[in-house]
């Protein structure tokens, strides 16, 4: 517990960075990374999930007894994402409706879940924050990352701006959900292969 | 016992909180969000109905009023055509292939024909029964058309070119025209008032 709060912030953007380190939330890592759009839209939502749920959770964390813990974590969760899917719904329609399924979903996505289990139940409110932006941010950036490499090939455009010359062909096998799997292995190997030193 | 006592007291209290915080925030983004989708999901093929097709010069989605025929509330949204409010676009369902389907249909309340027919949404094949919103020669059939009666595809003895391989598409959006007709027709004594209030 010796760990300070830019400590708690910042190993989410490295060492614990969502979907490459802890491969968690794969699924709507997979689906939503068409375009950057979308992931950018989906990080927002999670950053803002991850990080609300995390602070309510430490602050209820004396109250709440341990074997309805599961349920009142979900309760929370749930609360948030449907915070986020009416106000996506009401002010940014278009992307709500590319995104779809995937905001109920974070409910249940593992990372919020994990987070609240694994970390904002046993400490302080202000660390629980920086956990909860860090690893909200650190999987905003995966998508990101992720998003650009596929929709650039993929689609030969970003963030919906084409960057190619008008001959680029695009290469739709990266918008595609074998490309998804391929994109995801290539940058899990990569991150391995850097983590490793 | 106690830590009984405490876990229904914990959970009672979040859900309920939970609860009451949602549903305020529900009341509070429900007229955003209803005019949004009308914005996005309705919009665009009411536009393309009554300002691009028919040549309207206002604005649909904000001239819009509710007639009850019944016991439900049909909206229906007007377009101004030489100054005179001549047309209106309302919606119908019918059943496609995939479930149901979303249709918008506009019409010239001076000659009873139909301007313009349109699909919102759908859960039809993508490249089959999909193209009945794509394909603009498909819907473009039905402009001109008397609006009353009933409509039928070719191979159920009608006037509607069918979709080559997409007749269930093709039988629902007829069905959904259908059921326009005859929503028009209850609908048109009330629509003509409301249009002549809002002419002067």
């Amino acid at each position: 517990m010796a760990k300070s709060i830019a400590q708690e912030f910042t190993k989410g953007l490295w060492a614990e960075i969502p979907p490459f380190r802890l491969v968690l939330g794969l699924c709507p890592t997979l689906a939503v990374t068409k375009s950057v759009e979308n992931a950018v839209g989906m990080g927002i939502a999670v950053i803002f999930v991850l990080t609300c749920s995390n602070i309510l959770v430490a602050m209820l964390r004396k109250v709440i007894p341990s074997k309805v813990r599961i349920a009142c974590f979900i309760i929370v969760i749930a609360t948030f994402v449907t915070v986020v899917e009416l106000l996506m719904q009401a002010y940014t329609y278009s992307l709500f409706m590319k995104l779809g399924i995937f905001i109920p979903l974070i409910v249940v996505n593992c990372i919020p879940l994990g987070r609240a289990e694994a970390f904002a139940y046993k400490n302080g409110i202000m660390a629980s924050a920086a956990d909860g932006l860090g690893l909200g941010i650190g999987y905003a950036l995966s998508l990101s990352s992720l998003s650009a490499l596929r929709e650039v090939f993929g689609a030969g455009t970003f963030f919906g701006h084409a960057v190619f010359g008008p001959s680029f062909q695009p290469f739709s096998f990266m918008v595609e959900a074998p490309g998804a799997f391929v994109c995801l292995g290539l940058m899990l190997c990569i991150m391995n292969v850097l983590g490793k030193k | 016992m106690r830590e009984m006592v405490k876990m229904v007291v914990v959970l009672t209290v979040l859900c309920s909180v939970s609860g009451g915080l949602l549903a305020a925030l529900r009341d509070g983004t429900k007229d955003q969000i209803e005019n949004q989708q009308l914005e996005f999901v309705k919009g665009p093929a009411i536009r393309k109905i009554l300002v691009e097709g028919a040549g309207a010069t206002n604005d649909p989605i904000k001239d819009r009023f509710k007639i009850k025929i019944g016991d439900r509330e049909e909206s229906f949204f007007v377009g101004v055509v030489n100054g005179k409010p001549s047309l209106v676009t309302f919606e119908s369902t019918g059943k496609g292939f995939g479930g149901n389907l979303g249709l918008v249909v506009g019409v010239d309340v001076t000659t009873d024909k139909i301007a313009g027919v349109a699909v919102t949404t759908h859960s039809e094949t993508p490249g089959i029964g999909s193209r009945a919103q794509t394909d603009a020669k498909f819907t473009k059939q039905f402009v001109g058309m008397p609006l009353s009666g009933e409509f039928k595809v070719k191979s159920d003895g009608g006037k509607v070119d069918a979709l080559s391989g997409a007749t269930v598409t093709s039988r629902g959006v007829s069905g959904a025209v259908t059921l326009a007709a005859q929503l028009y027709q209850q609908a048109k004594p009330q629509l003509v008032e409301k249009l002549k209030a809002m002419n002067k």
